[in-house]
């Protein structure tokens, strides 16, 4: 046969694709209607858009009231068809933001956020330097300067160094929120450690021990834990020992988080190979060098996602303790929404707006960076 | 790589015959891109029915594409192919036709892990071509002594190493009766030991007269086997010749390259 | 150890009895028996000095006291004369109730949104990304304290309740419904539902026996389906006519559509079906498209400079309606269009599933029977079936159920929000199963709907199955969040009021921590019970 035999004698060039497979039209054919049924949906949606955005458009912008010029308060934002009610929030910016804390002081608790921002970024970055310093002083310099930049007193009792006295019960809102997640992530990272190491050990009872604590924690609702701390927590401390409610919600929330922290900690430890066990000890290293030097650092970096996801989780969850009377972000605005000097159709619910975008802000940001930790890790692995 | 093809039974060419009328597959000046990037030009390619053709060429010469695109698996955007006297286009019913008739074989087998290599068998005879349950079991047994492994019919495919699985792969394609057969690098991922056992069966299979395309960097299989090799590269067929001239006297320059690296 | 341990002869350190790790073990385990014991002992005798001194008795003898107090949703009697232990069991089964609905509708919209997010279409995927995005990253308590300010202020009140087809109101004070009256008629439609579904179970058994035989399902089946398609396409295209006279005329006539869907059903179960799809389009083209085309023409130079609702204003003003009309017209429009999308799709698979439904035993056949059976009981039986409608008596409805807000906020939060989970769990259990099966699938031969039925839910099934459980029990356990918008569930009722007035927090929250345990305990129960029956067998 003649055609079995062919040389080509010229290369062919790469062409650019047809038109019709690439240009706007096909864009719209493959993406909106790629199929008659899916031709109706995307019909159904657009409606639903045209029906939706003017709407959003016009409550959050359009309809709303921005700023209160003539200090008119409430009535500003008191009429037929108003939006959102901004100047509300501008006014009580403050309140959301700061709580109760005296105006006056405020600063302290800007060079405080500043401070986490510098000692937290080396953490986050990857292969940014400092590592180790930043690691110290975040988890152990930093979480006493903040308790003496809050509270006040004198700074580990030097002289000289006495602020004004800020009791708990004036902290609040936001520095409130990020002030009860950090310290429970502070606190249940090395609990969960310590636990998640437990269920791993061979000794039966440390095993056993750490099973039932953390499937304890993990098997009831935070709000039981809450309302436990709030009316338990007293009655098991000795007389005339009586925690603050903050205090009380703090270690309610810590040792909760403790226990879904282990299982993140669990998760990367059985995800290590065997063989790096088996290299250590080959090496002669001990077993808590083995697990300290080798396994942890390992397995640690491999849950930042995890555990990241796991902080998330537990930034939302700090709005459960407005439930048991503390102050935090949801319960400013809760409570500024009584605030009768501003009281209007929609004071309410800008609230609730701007608490949500608050927390969605926070939470989504911290969402991208563990996707984006875990696409990281992943290209390391292929490589 | 050798020329030699390494199995314990030498292929018999008397019995594979080829067609001189009979049309399996035609493509005619076929283009495919993705996204921006040319991947198939302008491929012309004609194939008797009992032809066995092994298609070789550099990674990403777009020789895995090109056999993908015969039933259908990608889409090409310019050009006709005509399988069984059946045109692809974007109809659905169309498609499904073509592919009852062709069966493949995937680098990494894709058996279906949930199912026994029995059910895995049995699967597309009952529920495409409505063959009674006890009928379809039967022909797989057949198949599965064919490929050597009637033994393991009732185990999961995580339990066989992988020479046994692409076996399987074969006979789950073979159960459905297919006229063509399309081979997609089907021993690239397997040990030299079960090369040779999947080779067999390919042989085994040529020798029955089915008309094969193979992308393969299997070259004593092109030797032996084949009645035509393809040598690809940047997405078009740049030499194709009957083996023993490809091997011995090939022409183009980017051929030429290609074999002295292989072949040592 | 066995480094240090090695049997070297030279460096023979004298054998610490501290190295040897069963003493090590033993020690390390003493240690911690004690230290807890310890711990406990401290906490209890501080407990029980705190007690003492504020003269508080303990035991759970309290709980055959009176409550003395009332909750507005109970599913058993509940009276302020009743135990401690009746408000117990009002906490559980409330909470029970808000699980079982929430898990249903969650799931529903989970898999909903999780499969939106792998749709081709770039509009649906993007809307539901945005849904999973907003209510996964902002706190649930939130979203329920919202939806629960939402249900109280933008329903109406009682006066001017919604009234939905089905005797069905919205107010305020909740969503209430039409009740059975649980009597004879009402157990004998129950008793031919579940026959219907018997009757189906059996038949598809059958069947699928018959088709191991001889290849196909039984010849009899593939006829009952026939005609149930034309019972379906009769009921589409009643529905469509009744729909196009309305928007046509402004009323129904009953006659004249059930004239013409029957037309268009017969023409259906001949071979000219193509010619009984072109009328439903037409119907669809008449009821609906005409009437939007104009809206839409006349509307256009309005809704560039006023926006949405001027466009609602001048559909109102081409039919001669008031401005406000023109938006009942739209969401007609919009309602109509979201239907005929579903009717239209489901009718348009029908002749393909004609040509290979000899294999698969038939989907409609099934729902007609399922539906139709207890349908046409209830009407042979001159609908004796008593309901109990809600119905405005003074200042309030009384009679049917009702759902207060608090129960319907809590449950809508709760399923928006652990749908959002589910959702994620889904697309990442259909993604993970590989591509390759996909591919292997269809060239096989294997139809779409086949491929997805056979060879990839079930393997997605298992990677999805364990977190969706996980999820359900996160929705139980987050249903105690009722407590901050006044929902009775077991905190709110038994951790919250019951504690207050009673005092005995050791025992209360003991029990209550006992039925999360027992939840979640039976949760990982059957998680370890599917996870060993789906295992991959592997070497």
């Amino acid at each position: 046969m003649s055609d079995l035999t062919f040389v080509r004698s010229d290369m062919q060039p790469a062409l650019p694709p047809p038109v019709r497979t690439t240009g706007a039209i096909a864009w719209t054919r493959k993406n909106l209607f790629p199929s008659v049924s899916n031709g109706v949906w995307t019909i159904v949606a657009i409606l639903f858009l045209l029906w939706l955005v003017p709407r959003l458009y016009g409550f959050l912008i359009g309809d709303a009231i921005f700023t209160d010029p003539e200090g008119l308060r409430g009535e500003a934002c008191r009429f037929e068809g108003v939006g959102a009610c901004w100047a509300y929030v501008a006014a009580r910016f403050n309140f959301f933001i700061y709580g109760f804390f005296p105006l006056g002081e405020v600063w302290r608790v800007n060079i405080m956020f500043i401070l986490g921002i510098i000692f937290l970024a080396p953490l986050l970055i990857p292969k940014a330097p400092l590592q180790k310093t930043a690691a110290l002083m975040f988890f152990v310099v930093y979480p006493i300067v903040s308790y003496w930049l809050m509270a006040g007193g004198e700074f580990l009792g030097i002289p000289g160094t006495a602020l004004r006295t800020v009791p708990t019960n004036q902290w609040g809102g936001l520095t409130l929120t990020l002030i009860i997640s950090m310290i429970g992530i502070i606190v249940s990272m090395p609990l969960g450690i310590l636990l998640a190491l437990g269920r791993q050990s061979k000794l039966p009872i440390i095993k056993w021990f750490c099973v039932a604590f953390i499937e304890l924690w993990r098997a009831v609702p935070l709000i039981t834990v809450l309302f436990m701390a709030s009316v338990m927590f007293p009655l098991f401390m000795p007389q005339g020992v009586n925690p603050d409610t903050l205090l009380r919600a703090i270690v309610g929330i810590c040792l909760f988080q403790a226990a879904y922290m282990a299982e993140v900690v669990r998760g990367g430890l059985q995800a290590m190979p065997r063989g790096q066990y088996e290299a250590a000890s080959a090496l002669g290293l001990s077993k808590p060098k083995t697990m300290g030097l080798i396994i942890l650092p390992q397995a640690l970096k491999h849950v930042i996602p995890g555990i990241v996801n796991n902080f998330i989780a537990l930034f939302k969850d700090t709005s459960l303790v407005s439930i048991i009377g503390v102050f935090e972000l949801l319960n400013t605005v809760r409570a500024a929404a009584r605030d009768l000097d501003w009281s209007s159709p929609t004071q309410a619910v800008t609230g609730y707006i701007f608490a949500g975008f608050v927390f969605w802000i926070f939470c989504f940001g911290m969402s991208r960076y563990s996707i984006y930790m875990e696409n990281r890790l992943h290209t390391g692995h292929k490589r | 790589m050798s020329l030699e093809l390494d199995i314990d039974h030498t292929p018999d060419r008397s019995k594979m015959t080829v067609s001189q009328t009979d049309i399996a597959i035609e493509i005619r000046s076929m283009n495919k891109w993705y996204g921006d990037f040319h991947v198939l030009r302008d491929i012309d390619l004609k194939v008797m029915r009992g032809e066995r053709i092994v298609i070789a060429g550099p990674s990403g010469s777009g020789k895995s594409t090109l056999i993908r695109c015969i039933n259908r698996l990608e889409e090409h955007q310019d050009g006709d192919i005509i399988v069984d006297g059946i045109e692809l286009t974007s109809d659905l019913k169309r498609i499904d036709e073509v592919r009852r008739e062709v069966g493949m074989v995937f680098q990494h087998f894709n058996l279906f892990p949930h199912l026994t290599i029995l059910q895995n068998l049995t699967l597309a005879p009952i529920w495409v071509r409505g063959v009674p349950k006890a009928e379809a079991e039967e022909t797989a047994m057949k198949y599965l002594e064919r490929v050597k492994i009637p033994e393991q019919a009732n185990k999961f495919p995580g339990q066989l190493s992988g020479g046994q699985q692409q076996r399987v792969a074969i006979a789950r394609s073979l159960c459905m009766n297919p006229k063509i057969m399309l081979f997609d690098e089907p021993t690239s991922a397997l040990d030299p030991e079960m090369i040779k056992e999947v080779l067999e069966v390919m042989v085994q299979l040529a020798e029955d007269g089915m008309t094969m395309l193979c992308v393969t960097h299997e070259m004593g299989f092109a030797r032996q086997v084949a009645n035509r090799v393809i040598f690809m590269d940047q997405g078009q067929i740049i030499e194709q010749n009957e083996p023993e001239a490809f091997f011995s006297n090939p022409q183009h320059e980017r051929t030429k390259l290609f074999l002295s690296q292989i072949l040592h | 150890m066995s480094v240090e341990n090695g049997a070297s002869p030279r460096a023979q350190t004298a054998s610490s009895i501290l190295n040897n790790p069963t003493v090590r073990a033993v020690f390390y385990q003493v240690a911690l028996v004690i230290s807890v014991v310890v711990l406990f002992w401290w906490l209890w005798s501080n407990a029980m000095q705190n007690l003492a001194l504020q003269n508080k008795a303990t035991g759970f003898g309290f709980l055959n006291q009176v409550s003395g107090f009332n909750i507005s949703f109970a599913l058993i009697p509940f009276e302020r004369t009743s135990s401690y232990l009746t408000v117990y069991f009002v906490g559980i089964l409330n909470t029970l109730l808000v699980a079982a609905i929430g898990i249903v509708l969650a799931t529903i919209l989970g898999f909903t949104m999780g499969i939106a997010r792998l749709s081709k279409n770039v509009l649906i995927r993007g809307f539901a990304a945005v849904y999973v995005e907003l209510t996964r990253n902002t706190p649930l308590l939130l979203q329920l304290i919202f939806w629960y300010f939402l249900s109280l202020n933008a329903f109406p009140p009682v006066r001017q309740s919604w009234e939905l087809p089905g005797s069905i109101v919205v107010n305020q004070r909740g969503l209430s419904f039409p009740a059975p009256a649980f009597d004879g008629p009402f157990l004998l439609l129950v008793a031919v539902a579940l026959l219907a579904v018997v009757i189906v179970f059996v038949m598809r058994r059958w069947a699928m026996k018959a088709r191991d035989v001889s290849g196909t399902i039984p010849s009899g089946i593939v006829t009952a389906a026939h005609y149930t398609d034309v019972i379906v396409v009769f009921a589409i295209a009643w529905l469509l006519a009744l729909f196009a006279q309305v928007m046509i005329l402004g009323e129904a006539n009953t006659i004249a559509s059930t004239l013409t869907a029957a037309v268009i059903a017969a023409v259906s179960a001949t071979r000219y079906e193509r010619l009984a799809r072109l009328a439903i389009i037409a119907l669809v083209v008449v009821g609906a498209g005409v009437p939007a085309m104009l809206a839409a023409l006349s509307a256009l130079p309005a809704f560039l400079s006023n926006g949405f609702d001027a466009v609602g204003a001048a559909i109102g003003g081409t039919q001669g309606l008031e401005a406000d009309a023109g938006r009942t017209v739209i969401a007609r429009v919009l309602a109509f269009v979201l239907a005929a999308a579903a009717i239209w799709h489901a009718f348009r698979t029908i002749p393909e599933k004609r040509g290979s439904r000899n294999l698969r035993f038939p989907v409609s056949l099934s729902v007609v029977l399922i539906v139709g059976l207890p349908t046409l009981f209830y009407f042979l039986s001159g609908a004796e079936l008593a309901f109990d409608p809600p119905e405005l008596q003074g200042f309030n409805f009384r009679g049917g159920w009702t759902a207060p807000p608090e129960l319907t906020a809590l449950i809508f939060g709760l399923v928006v929000y652990t749908a959002a989970f589910i959702a994620e769990i889904v697309r990442a259990g259909i993604q993970a199963v590989n591509y390759g099966q996909t591919e292997a699938a269809a060239s096989l031969g294997l139809k779409d709907g086949d491929r997805l039925r056979l060879v990839i839910i079930p393997q997605a099934q298992r990677i999805i199955v364990p977190p969706l459980t996980s999820q359900y029990l996160n929705l139980t356990k987050n249903s105690s969040l009722g407590a901050a918008i006044g929902f009775p569930e077991l905190v709110n009722v038994f951790v919250g009021t019951a504690l207050n007035q009673s005092g005995r927090a050791i025992e209360i929250i003991g029990m209550t921590m006992l039925v999360y345990l027992t939840f979640s305990l039976a949760t990982s129960l059957f998680m370890n019970w599917y996870n060993a029956r789906v295992a991959l067998v592997e070497r």
